[in-house]
C-alpha cells in the first residue's frame, strides 16, 4: 500500500519502477485487484469449481436414481428443490454432477489446443519462410469450416462420445489459435530487443524461450480464456444434438436435449440447465475481457 | 482490383481441395464402410464384397477419392441411401431454407449490433456504455440453442402466440402466417452476431475517436452527426470482415438453432444425415458448406479492399 502510495507521489520513481523488469506483472496484478468485476466473476468460478469436484457435498440425492413416481415434479418441490427431471432424477443434482462433464468438455479442448496451436503458431512465426508457408496453408483448410461445422462433422463422422467431443474441439480450435500466435510472434520477432539477443549471440531456443514465449504468452492466454466461453457452449451444443457425451451421463447440453420434450409440460424445468451454460459462459467471457484490459492486450 | 480479386479466387482452389480431402479422409477414417453401413450385418461375406467392388470401394483410396472429386466437380453429389433422392436436389432446397432463416437473422443482428456499439462508444462510460456492453456480452454468452428453448417455452408453451416448430412453407414466406414461423428462429439466430459486432464496433469507435483527426473534425466546427460520419467509415472495413464470418456462421453453424425450431435447412438435413448414417448427403452437405463459407469470406476481401486500398496487397 505505502509503496504504491509512494509510486504515485514520485514521478521518477515510478519511471524507475516501470523501467525494472517485472514490473509489468506487478502492474497486471495491481490493475486486476481493483477490477472489481473480473474478481467477483473468478471467485463465481471458483465456487462453482469447488462444487463441481466436490458434488457429492452439495447434493442429496443420487443423480442417476430416477423414479417413475417423481417425474417432472416442479421448481420448489420438497426434497427436490429444483424439481426432477423426465425419468424422475433430481435436477439439482444432475446440474451439479452435470458440471464435471461439461467443464472438463469445455476447458480441457481449448488447453489442448492451446498447446498444439500455440506450439505450431510460434514455431511457424519464428520460423518463417517454407515452414510458415506450410503451417499457415494448413490452417488456411481448417478455417474453410465454421468451427461449429468442424466439430460436428468430426463427431458426426467417428460417432458421439466424450473422447470424440474432445477432439473435435480441440481441432476446431487449434486454427484460431494458430493464427494469434504466428502474428504475435511475427510482430515481436521483427522488435529490436529480439535483434539485440540475436546480435548478442544468443542461441535460438533461447530466444524463443525467453523473449518470444514471454511476449507473446499472454495474448494467446486472454484469446484462449475467451474461447473457453465458446467451448462450453458448443460441447453443451453438442451434446444437446446427441453426438456429445453418451446418455445416462449428467451433462449440461444432454440434459437439456432430454428435457426437451418435457416443455409442453414443464417449461421452467426443462429451461433450467441451460441456465449454468449461459453462467459458466459468461463468467469466462467476463474474465477474459477483465484480463484483457489488466494486460493490456490487443488482438 | 481486378487482379486481387483473381489472386483471391486462385488461392480458394488449393483451400477447397484441402477442404476435400480432409472431409473424404474423415469419412474413411470412420470404423466401417458404406457397405457396412446399407447391408444388414447377417448378410453373406460374398454378397457384401461384391457389392463393394460394384461401388470401386476396393479400389485404392486415392483412386476412390479421384473419382468423388471427379463427380463433385461436376455437381454430381450422389443419391441419398435414405431418401433416394439426388443429393443435390435435397441439399439445395435445404440451403434455400436456411438462406430464408439466415438473411433477415443477419439483417436484424448487423443493424442491432452496430446500433448498440456506436452508441455505447459515443456514451463512453455512461450507463447507457454499461447497459449496451451488457446486452452484447449477454448475447455472445448466451447458448443460443437454449435461447431457443427459452422462446419456445414463453411464447409458444406458455402464452400461444408464435408456432413453436417447422416451416409451415415452402419457399419464401407471403403471409403474415408464413411469418410468424420466422419470428423466434430469427431472433435466437440474431443474438451472437449481434453481441459479436456491437463489441467490435465498440471497441473500433472509441479507438477512432481517440484519434488526432476526430479532434481536426471537433476544430473544424463539425455536427457531431458528421464527426459520426467520418468515425462509421473508418470503422467499416474490419465490422465488414467480422460480418462476413458471422453470416458464414449463419449459414454454416445454424444446426442447433435449426434443430431446437426443426428447421428443414441445411443444418437440419446435416442432422438428419448423420443419424441415418446418410454418407452421400453428409459429405456433400459439409463440403458445400465450407465451400460457402470460404467464398464469403473471398466476397468480404474483395469489399474490404474496396473500402479501404491499404487491404490492396
Amino acid at each position: 500500500m505505502e509503496e504504491s502510495a509512494a509510486l504515485a507521489a514520485d514521478p521518477a520513481m515510478a519511471l524507475k519502477r516501470a523501467q525494472q523488469g517485472k514490473s509489468y506483472w506487478r502492474r497486471v496484478w495491481e490493475r486486476l485487484r481493483e477490477d472489481k468485476v473480473t474478481l467477483a466473476v473468478i471467485s463465481v468460478l471458483v465456487m462453482l469449481l469447488i462444487m463441481v469436484v466436490f458434488a457429492p457435498w452439495f447434493t442429496m440425492h443420487d443423480p442417476y436414481a430416477g423414479s417413475v413416481l417423481r417425474r417432472l415434479k416442479p421448481v420448489g418441490t420438497p426434497g427436490h428443490w429444483l424439481g426432477t427431471d423426465e425419468v424422475g432424477r433430481d435436477l439439482w443434482s444432475r446440474m451439479v454432477y452435470g458440471g464435471r462433464l461439461s467443464l472438463l468438455a469445455g476447458v480441457v479442448p481449448v488447453f489442448l489446443a492451446l498447446l498444439i496451436g500455440g506450439f505450431l503458431g510460434i514455431l511457424a512465426g519464428y520460423a518463417g519462410g517454407l515452414l510458415n508457408s506450410a503451417v499457415m496453408r494448413l490452417t488456411d483448410v481448417l478455417y474453410a469450416f465454421p468451427s461449429i461445422l468442424l466439430a460436428i462433422a468430426i463427431t458426426g463422422i467417428l460417432g458421439a462420445g466424450l473422447q470424440n467431443t474432445i477432439l473435435a474441439l480441440t481441432i476446431s480450435f487449434i486454427p484460431p489459435i494458430i493464427r494469434i500466435s504466428e502474428s504475435v510472434t511475427t510482430q515481436v520477432r521483427h522488435l529490436d530487443f529480439v535483434e539485440a539477443a540475436r546480435a548478442s549471440g544468443a542461441r535460438r531456443l533461447t530466444i524463443m524461450r525467453y523473449h518470444i514465449l514471454s511476449n507473446v504468452l499472454g495474448p494467446i492466454l486472454v484469446y484462449a480464456t475467451s474461447l473457453i466461453s465458446i467451448c462450453i457452449i458448443l460441447a453443451a451444443g453438442l451434446s444437446f444434438l446427441g453426438l456429445g457425451v453418451t446418455p445416462p451421463s449428467a451433462e449440461w447440453g444432454l440434459m437439456l436435449n432430454n428435457l426437451r420434450q418435457s416443455i409442453w409440460v414443464s417449461p421452467l424445468v426443462a429451461a433450467l440447465p441451460g441456465v449454468m451454460i449461459f453462467i459458466t459462459s459468461m463468467c469466462f467471457n467476463l474474465m477474459s475481457d477483465g484480463l484483457r484490459q489488466a494486460m493490456d492486450v490487443r488482438l | 482490383m481486378w487482379a486481387f480479386t483473381l489472386r483471391r479466387l486462385l488461392y480458394a482452389v488449393p483451400v477447397l481441395l484441402g477442404v476435400s480431402m480432409l472431409v473424404f479422409a474423415l469419412i474413411h477414417l470412420a470404423p466401417g464402410d458404406v457397405v457396412d453401413i446399407l447391408v444388414p450385418p447377417e448378410v453373406p461375406k460374398e454378397i457384401a464384397d461384391s457389392l463393394r467392388q460394384r461401388f470401386h470401394l476396393d479400389e485404392q483410396l486415392y483412386v476412390q477419392y479421384v473419382a468423388w472429386l471427379g463427380r463433385l466437380m461436376v455437381g454430381d453429389f450422389g443419391v441419398s441411401f435414405f431418401t433416394g433422392r439426388p443429393v443435390a436436389e435435397e441439399l439445395f432446397g435445404a440451403l434455400g431454407n436456411t438462406l430464408v432463416l439466415a438473411l433477415p437473422a443477419a439483417v436484424l443482428g448487423f443493424l442491432l449490433g452496430i446500433a448498440l456499439g456506436a452508441l455505447a462508444a459515443y456514451n463512453h462510460g455512461t450507463w447507457l456504455d454499461k447497459l449496451f456492453s451488457a446486452t452484447a456480452i449477454i448475447g455472445v454468452s448466451l447458448p443460443h440453442y437454449w435461447v431457443g428453448i427459452v422462446l419456445v417455452a414463453i411464447f409458444a408453451v406458455v402464452l400461444n402466440l408464435l408456432p413453436a416448430q417447422g416451416m409451415g412453407f415452402e419457399g419464401l414466406p407471403t403471409s403474415w402466417e408464413h411469418v410468424q414461423h420466422l419470428v423466434l428462429p430469427v431472433v435466437t439466430l440474431s443474438l451472437i452476431p449481434m453481441g459479436v459486432i456491437s463489441r467490435l464496433v465498440r471497441a473500433n469507435v472509441l479507438e477512432i475517436l481517440s484519434q488526432e483527426f476526430v479532434g481536426t473534425l471537433r476544430a473544424k466546427g463539425l455536427f457531431n452527426r458528421r464527426v459520426l460520419y467520418h468515425t462509421l467509415k473508418n470503422a467499416a472495413p474490419s465490422a465488414l470482415a467480422l460480418m462476413g464470418l458471422q453470416f458464414g456462421y449463419l449459414l454454416g453453424g445454424s444446426i442447433l438453432v435449426e434443430t431446437v425450431f426443426n428447421w428443414p435447412g441445411s443444418g437440419g438435413l446435416m442432422n438428419l444425415a448423420i443419424f441415418r448414417r446418410d454418407v452421400p448427403v453428409l459429405s456433400a452437405t459439409i463440403v458445400v458448406l465450407a465451400a460457402i463459407f470460404v467464398f464469403i469470406n473471398i466476397l468480404v476481401d474483395v469489399l474490404q479492399a474496396l473500402l479501404d486500398p491499404r487491404m490492396r496487397r
